[in-house]
């Protein structure tokens, strides 16, 4: 993927931090609805408020969805211990969080990219999200005065934290990877996913080396990214700063620095020396987590299929290679794709409408309208345009392919018809012909743009462009030989 | 292998564990609390001798695991619970120091989350 | 009047349960102002409730088996819509939004809440000296503490205010008191009383417990509260054990070890320091009681309890730096404002704690800390472990342990202040039932020298609270 490098004679390496929210119906740690955005501090009780005398019980839900993820990325599902997680801060109600930390759910797995790339998984733990401040007043800014409002409506949300390996090269790879990341939490139902929102957060961890070295550098934390966009680009300027300084003889030092979406560059939060010390120790208000295997076998029996088996299943029944039926996949058309071509259908055929003429859904349209749509097409009944128009009827309301290509007029041209047609459009514009049997490639392509679009126009766009072509290049050869 | 040997508590360390602590110590607070600090310390100097490698930590006296509750919400068809729920929120927002719109005033948070 | 007594009295119409608030707030006018047991006194709602009690029994209802029984509360039970201080500054005029799930079970059973009782701010503590708003005295010599953190519940029951209270026992704080009052006070099995709702001090070590003037008393009590709760995930998944129908089943052919390492003594090298010799004689002398009610009675050791005391105080103040974070000036409670957020939680916290809460939070601090963790908290937990072990093994050979509650009867108030390593020691023999998470109980057994009640503590198994109940009812009958 990182065939061309971000900056000639540097290495980028990326590591990335992504926190998903679970799709439970209640908390991580209490009965309060996992619900935000609503009324501030409707959706509370005395453990979301951190309120004395409260106590957690972990959310089974919580739970197999984590295992859930871990299973997809095949991850080692194992016992795990909650731990606390010391900090002040106000939207925070206890002033520590309850995180997983020696011992995680799930431990070391990988994610395959559409591409292929495996990116190592080092972990994916269970933690609680944190309520949500608001800056009031003294312009909105957090460094000026004014005050702070609190909201715990999210306060005790599931979050699972899914850290990866720094195995990534280049913001597009990075980019690649939470794309793929979030179509696995969402096919598995763990997460929505939706990372404008917040309830996908990214977290990047970015050094540079010089290209053909080994050892990593000493590499900064990006926070408050919140698009697969910024993203990208903190990344690249991150890269680029890293790069500027070792250039110039200085070091990187260790830090965690804020992405600014603004004025497009990463600030300084704190350095290595200004860590926190979190002091970490066991939850003692909760027990181990152990999963039975049959528990694990149960929530693996249950999982859907995942991105890569689905491009998997339809590479192999389309005979194209994974990266492929990407697209597809992303678009969540294998499905109908898999069984069109079960249905007989031309796979070439299909995958070109499901990425061309699909982006908006696909509507009524079923596997057997469109396999006789596509055969329709195969067998030169319409031409590629006209399979295009029904197939936005059959989109917009199912029934007969052939009775919408009826409707509007479309009737399959005659092959000598078109024959009579190109040979007389040969002799009427014999230099264009020239040049399409004696010009180079570029020519050729040029010349047979020219006898198609006369094609059209003659038939008013009911002919294949495809037999056009096979046609030209017949009388091309007759005339060679 | 015993614990390498730790340095009694100095003035310092103090200082840097109410910091931690969010509590601000007078210079008579600290001296005062370094010392009485250091006697506990130096107290549990016994089983800072004791030789623990091979001892598993106990977190929790019971031997519990996979306590588990089911994904349900608190009902609100239930009348009782919903009226109970509503005055929830009402206490404890008149319990809170300060209120504005339904939301927990405070003084201006300053810097992230570390 | 037991509570028994008074439960069947107030069910069978003989007696309502207005006249049975009354009598005791009677009691409470009378002395209270010297004792201050209480933070609170609830008098107007205790005969509300006692009313509406008295209205459902003419009803033909039965309200439950403590029908119109006072029952006095710790102030660091959350009680919805009634002040909760846990003797703290930082939390004066909090109403908590919710009750505790002992408060919801004493309500379910006609119990009739008479007050909130006086502590060591947080329950740090063993005199009851510690808390904000002025200490408890021991209604027996009010020149004496009552011992502590749950001073005044143990005083509320000796001084005849309520005849029961709820409290709670992080390293000692129902034993101990219990001792120093000449009251029964019960420490059940860790996960047997649901702590949901109990402010929490040490989370692993705390459990809440009955104050009773009599085992019989403390066993229906225990047996209310007790049980499975799904609010607590330590809460053990089994139904409250029959107390009561292990009472009278004697202590023939029971195996009892005293513990000597808690006996202390010249000739015993290995043991804790400070237990006094009038004490240690009447431990000997209940000993002697069970042997001559039946049981075998013999010394045990049990040798890592000597480390108990360091162990617990690193454990219980690690917790409870981080227990005791959320007080923090945002949603409840004090709050000492400031230009930031952060500000105003150090001006809130530097003014809401009182000393001993600031010495344990920084020591707890310290022993989580980055470099520290492994040699303080890490090797505490291992203590636990060998702590744990021992008793086990030590339960091989005996049904029950015994030993001293406290080092010593009652001592004057302010005698202790000045040094926070001799009020810990306080808690020598109480601390290593926390530690392992095993029941244990003070049965007032004789006086000392001074002519103040010495508790012996008897120890049992986890889970083995009945047994434990046998011989502290034959020890009550046999107590000089």
């Amino acid at each position: 993927m990182s065939d061309q490098a971000l900056i000639p004679g540097w290495e980028v390496v990326i590591g990335l931090e992504v926190h998903a929210e679970l799709a439970t119906a209640t908390k991580m740690f209490s009965s309060a609805l996992n619900q935000f955005g609503g009324q501030p501090n409707t959706n509370v009780d005395p453990v979301s408020l951190g309120l004395p005398g409260s106590l957690p019980v972990l959310n089974e839900k919580a739970v197999e969805l984590a295992i859930r993820v871990g299973l997809a990325l095949d991850c080692t599902i194992q016992r795990s211990v909650f731990a606390r997680k010391n900090y002040f801060y106000p939207d925070m109600p206890k002033d520590f969080q309850i995180s997983q930390y020696d011992l995680p759910i799930n431990g070391v797995g990988s994610l395959e990219l559409p591409d292929g790339r495996r990116i190592g998984i080092e972990r994916a733990h269970l933690e609680e999200d944190t309520g949500k401040s608001t800056h009031v007043g003294g312009g909105g800014r957090i460094h000026e005065a004014g005050h702070s409002l609190i909201d715990y409506n999210r306060s005790g949300v599931p979050l699972i934290e899914i850290v990866s390996a720094p195995d990534m090269r280049c913001a597009e790879e990075a980019r690649a990877y939470v794309s793929e990341l979030r179509a696995i939490l969402v096919a598995i139902g763990a997460s929505d996913g939706k990372m404008e929102e917040g309830s996908m957060r990214v977290d990047c961890n970015v050094s540079v080396r010089r290209e053909g070295t080994s050892e990593l550098g000493t590499r900064c934390e990006v926070k408050n990214i919140n698009s697969l966009r910024s993203m990208g680009r903190a990344i690249e300027y991150e890269a680029r700063r890293q790069v500027d300084l070792l250039e110039s003889g200085e070091k990187v030092q260790q830090q965690t620095r804020h992405w600014n979406e603004d004025d497009g560059r990463t600030h300084k939060l704190r350095s290595k020396e200004e860590a926190y010390d979190y002091r970490y120790f066991p939850e003692p208000d909760l027990v181990p987590v152990e999963p039975s295997d049959e528990w694990i076998a149960e929530i693996r029996a249950a999982l859907p299929m995942l991105p890569r088996e689905r491009r998997q299943r339809l590479a192999v029944a389309a005979g194209v290679e994974p990266q492929a039926t990407a697209l597809t996949v992303e678009r969540g058309m294998d499905d109908l794709a898999v069984d069109t071509i079960a249905a007989g259908a031309d796979a070439t055929r299909v995958l070109v409408h499901v990425e061309n003429n699909l982006a908006d859904g696909v509507g009524e349209l079923t596997a057997a309208s469109f396999a006789s749509l596509v055969a329709m097409e195969a067998g030169g009944d319409l031409t590629a345009t006209q399979a295009k128009t029904v197939l936005a009827d059959l989109v917009a309301t199912g029934g007969d392919p052939a009775a919408h290509a009826a409707s509007h007029g479309f009737e399959a041209m005659d092959t000598s018809e078109l024959e009579a047609l190109v040979d007389r459009l040969i002799a009427e514009h014999p230099d264009d012909w020239a040049g399409y049997v004696g010009g180079d490639d570029r020519e050729r392509r040029r010349k047979s743009g020219f006898f198609v679009g006369q094609v059209m126009r003659a038939t008013q766009g009911q002919a294949d462009g495809r037999i056009v072509n096979d046609l030209l290049a017949r009388r091309a050869a007759e005339q060679g030989g | 292998m015993t614990s390498p040997e730790i340095p009694r508590l100095s003035r310092d360390d103090v200082a840097h564990v109410a910091n931690l602590a969010r509590l601000t110590l007078s210079d008579e607070e600290l001296d005062a609390f370094t010392g009485q600090l250091a006697d506990v310390l130096d107290h549990a100097a016994d089983i800072e001798a004791l030789d623990l490698d091979d001892v598993p930590p106990m977190a929790n006296p019971l031997p519990l695991v996979n306590v588990l509750r089911p994904d349900v919400p608190v009902s609100t068809e239930d009348a009782a619970k919903a009226d109970a729920a509503a005055g929830f929120r009402a206490e404890v927002l008149a319990a809170a120091p300060s209120v504005e719109d339904g939301r927990f005033r405070v003084p201006p948070v300053l810097g992230e989350a570390p | 009047m037991s509570a028994r007594s008074i439960a069947a009295a107030v069910r069978s119409g003989e007696r309502s349960a207005r006249s049975v608030v009354e009598e005791h707030l009677a009691a409470i006018d009378s002395s209270e102002g010297e004792v201050h047991a209480f933070n609170l006194v609830l008098a107007d709602g205790a005969l509300a409730r006692a009313d509406d009690l008295d209205r459902r029994i003419a009803d033909g209802e039965d309200p439950g088996p403590l029908a119109g029984v006072p029952v006095a509360l710790k102030d660091n039970l959350c009680t919805r819509g009634i002040d909760t201080t846990c003797g703290s500054k930082i939390l004066e005029g909090w109403c908590p939004p919710y009750d505790a799930t002992v408060v919801e079970r004493l309500a379910a059973v006609g119990a009739v809440a008479i007050g909130k009782t006086n502590l060591d701010e947080f329950a740090m503590g063993s005199s009851t000296e510690n808390s904000a708003f002025g200490p408890t005295r021991n209604p027996l010599d009010t020149s004496r503490v009552p011992g502590g953190s749950s001073g005044g519940s143990a005083a509320a029951v000796a001084a005849g205010f309520a005849p029961l209270a709820l409290g709670s026992d992080t390293g000692g704080s129902i034993r101990q008191p219990a001792a120093l009052c000449g009251t029964v006070g019960v420490k059940p099995t860790y996960g047997r009383v649901s702590r949901y709702g109990l402010v929490a001090f040490g989370s692993s070590l705390d459990q809440i417990g009955p104050f009773a003037t009599s085992v019989e008393d403390a066993a229906l009590l225990l047996e209310v509260i007790g049980g499975h709760d799904p609010l607590d995930s330590t809460s053990i998944p089994e139904a409250s054990p029959d107390l009561l129908g292990a009472l009278g089943r004697g202590v023939e052919g029971l195996r009892i070890g005293i513990i000597s390492e808690l006996m202390g003594g010249p000739d015993r090298a290995a043991s804790v320091e400070g237990i006094a010799d009038d004490v240690r004689a009447r431990v000997e002398q209940a000993a002697e009681a069970l042997a001559a009610a039946g049981a075998t009675v013999e010394h045990a050791s049990v040798p890592s309890t000597v480390y108990g005391l360091s162990a617990y105080y690193l454990i219980a103040p690690a917790e409870a730096s981080s227990n005791l974070a959320r007080f923090d000036g945002v949603r409840f409670g004090l709050r000492v404002d400031a230009d930031t957020a952060a500000g105003m939680n150090t001006a809130t916290r530097t003014a809401g704690f009182g000393d001993e809460v600031k010495r344990r939070i920084m020591l707890g601090t310290y022993a989580l800390s980055t470099g520290y963790y492994d040699a303080y908290y890490g090797k505490s937990q291992k203590v636990r472990t060998l702590i744990q072990r021992d008793f086990a093994r030590a339960y091989e050979s005996f049904d029950l342990l015994l030993s001293p509650a406290a080092p010593t009867t009652a001592f004057p108030l302010g005698d202790k202040t000045d040094d926070p390593m001799l009020m810990y020691l306080n808690d020598v023999c109480t601390i290593p039932s926390n530690l392992a998470g095993h029941p244990s109980m003070s049965v007032p057994f004789g006086s000392g020298d001074d002519g103040l009640p010495v508790g012996v503590q008897v120890l049992a198994p986890a889970l083995a609270e009945a047994t434990m109940f046998r011989a502290a009812a034959v020890l009550e009958g046999a107590a000089p």
